[in-house]
């Protein structure tokens, strides 16, 4: 008998506090994968958001910092700073950088930050109970969109991986969903391509990943996973946005 | 050694670079713009990090980063961009981050005017951003103190893992006056708590600042306010001139303490006994100072450039409130030795 999958050796014994069917695990478990098939292990430090993966910082044998609401990017910025040879990981959610820290992730890019950010993306703020986000989708209900969310009160969805991609300090922008066993691979790639780029010296490397909240969708699992393939992706659609690594500037 | 004649803001920037303060992220704002400035044109000469930030939320942001893999890292502002930094300083009090922040005050609220000030007294010393937290403040009285305190202000903070601001004001920070700065000393070594990646070290670093149930936040804000009782008990500071015989004595800080040494030689010279009390620490507040006076009839002259807000630390200190009066300047205006002279008599003839 041999072992083909097991817990990633640099993941604690602490058990997930996430959601059933939530899209955090399989991220914080792709990003374990990663230092530890990379052996970065010794020189990772990841900054933690507020939002569901608050208590992150507890699953990884990592440096890890729990930041401000929306400040991560401005930690980090202190943080690459002081040790440029590390793997400075910056891990948001989608109303942490995009309402409270549009600033921070904004001029991150703007100075071309040599740190790479995972961009949580499930279109509604999750921790809190289930608000809305900058991102959440039109129409969609939320406790604070109880009728739908409607342009002529909240404006439109953001979409943050075709924003980046714009910034001259961007190096390499993507989106990726952790819909499918094939999606989940296109992500571990993407995000890893980041890690590479980042430990290169590269810019701001950005990965915005689509996760299911089947609590704050109020969905089942299943359907939450089919939302994002069928509906999420026709605001925010798949694809690499820039990858200046690959020689070419914008899509 | 010899002096140098050097600007306020500049001589502490300066003295922060040869105390190993390498890494200065800041905003813009007067009247602190001069060490910024200051860390931007010495940077590549002497392998500094500067950052212009987007906002004083990031600037304080970007030093807590810095301070948590153990590096001295700063950031200089102003009033207004004190208030935006306070979320991070509430968030480096929780954490245990050893920073530096310079607060140049000018007369508030809001915008307010670029002048010399004290009125963001309450708000640096009673914490000033969210939950039960304090910071060491420093009030430096002339440019040579402003200077010297580069240094004691990074060794505070990471004696007590504690934010220490450096409380100047816009006089202090403009004035320009002979200084001897300090020698190059400092030898960075690695902290065994910093989150710089291992790197070598044998276990993995945690820094947080949520709560894990009410027991267990209950237990950290009790460890907490240890740690602030242990630093009111070694770190009071202050300075005491001719309060010996005094029947009054003058009680002042920063800036406007500078006028009041000149006042106490009016009054003496009209045979009047005043001494003057200078806080150095704002916080801790010097209660110490004021313990041999407690049974006695000495009564206090307490002059701000505020409303009044150290004046009821004093009254505290004291333990007498009518024995306590006070004076303050509001807008920018200092006052001159003789109207300080002049409004002392009015209140105790």
């Amino acid at each position: 008998m041999s072992i083909v999958y097991q817990r990633p050796e640099v993941f604690t014994n602490e058990y997930m506090k996430y959601c059933g069917g939530c899209g955090h695990g399989i991220i914080n478990r792709l990003i374990g994968e990663i230092i530890e098939e990379q052996n970065w292990k010794e020189k990772t430090v990841i900054v933690w958001p507020i939002g569901c993966s608050v208590y992150a910082d507890k699953y990884f044998k990592v440096d890890s910092i729990c930041a401000l609401h929306g400040r991560a990017p401005a930690m980090g910025t202190g943080i690459k700073r002081s040790c440029p040879e590390d793997l400075v990981i910056v891990y948001q959610g989608d109303g942490d950088m995009v309402s409270e820290g549009m600033a921070e992730i904004m001029h991150a890019g703007i100075r071309g930050e040599k740190f790479t950010v995972v961009f949580v993306n499930n279109a509604i703020y999750g921790m809190t109970g289930g608000q809305m986000a900058p991102t959440t989708l039109m129409e969609q209900v939320t406790t604070t969109t109880p009728y739908g969310r409607k342009q002529e009160n909240t404006g439109n969805p953001v979409n943050m991986a075709e924003i980046i991609s714009q910034l001259e300090g961007c190096y390499y922008s993507e989106r990726v969903a952790v819909t499918s066993p094939a999606n989940i691979q296109k992500t571990k790639k993407a995000i890893k391509k980041a890690f590479q780029y980042q430990m290169e010296g590269k810019g701001l490397s950005f990965v915005e990943v689509l996760s299911p909240c089947p609590t704050g969708w109020k969905m089942k699992p299943a359907d939450a996973l089919k939302h994002i393939n069928d509906i999420v992706v026709k605001q925010y659609p798949l694809a690499v946005f820039k990858d200046l690594g690959r020689g070419e500037k914008q899509l | 050694m010899s002096k140098v004649f050097m600007q306020g803001n500049e001589a502490f920037a300066e003295a922060a670079i040869r105390c190993g303060c390498k890494y200065f992220f800041g905003y813009p704002i007067t009247p602190s713009s001069e060490i910024p400035e200051y860390y931007a044109k010495k940077a590549p000469s002497e392998d500094l990090t500067f950052v212009q930030a987007e906002t004083e939320v990031s600037a304080f942001n970007m030093v807590a980063g810095v301070a948590a893999t153990g590096k001295r890292g700063m950031t200089a502002t102003s009033g207004p961009g004190f208030s935006l930094g306070c979320e991070a300083m509430s968030y480096m009090s929780a954490a245990s981050l050893p920073a530096v922040i310079v607060d140049c005050m000018r007369p508030g609220p809001a915008d307010g005017e670029i002048l010399g000030s004290q009125g963001d007294y309450n708000q640096l010393t009673k914490g000033g951003g969210h939950g039960d937290y304090n910071t060491i403040v420093l009030a430096p009285y002339s440019v040579q103190e402003y200077a010297d305190f580069a240094s004691l202000s990074f060794e505070l903070a990471e004696k007590y893992r504690n934010p220490v601001v450096v409380a100047s004001d816009g006089t202090i920070a403009k004035l320009m006056e002979n200084v001897e700065l300090p020698k190059k000393n400092y030898e960075f070594k690695r902290s065994d708590w910093a989150c710089d990646g291992m790197n070598g070290r044998s276990h993995y670093n945690d820094i947080t600042t949520c709560g894990d149930g009410p027991e267990q936040w209950e237990h950290f804000n009790i460890t907490l306010q240890q740690k602030y009782q242990t630093i009111q008990q070694n770190e009071q500071r202050w300075e005491e001139i001719n309060t010996e015989d005094a029947d009054i004595i003058i009680v002042a800080f920063g800036s406007l303490a500078r006028v009041c040494m000149d006042t106490i030689k009016i009054a003496r010279e009209n045979g009047k006994k005043v001494g003057l009390i200078r806080p150095i620490t704002l916080w801790p507040f010097p209660e110490k100072a004021f313990e041999k006076y407690e049974k006695t009839n000495t009564k206090f002259f307490v002059t701000e450039l505020n409303a009044g807000q150290m004046v009821n630390d004093v009254k505290i200190a004291v333990n007498d409130k009518n024995r306590v009066e006070f004076y303050g300047k509001l807008g920018g205006i200092t006052p001159t030795p003789i109207e300080l002279y002049q409004k002392l008599c009015e209140i105790y003839p």
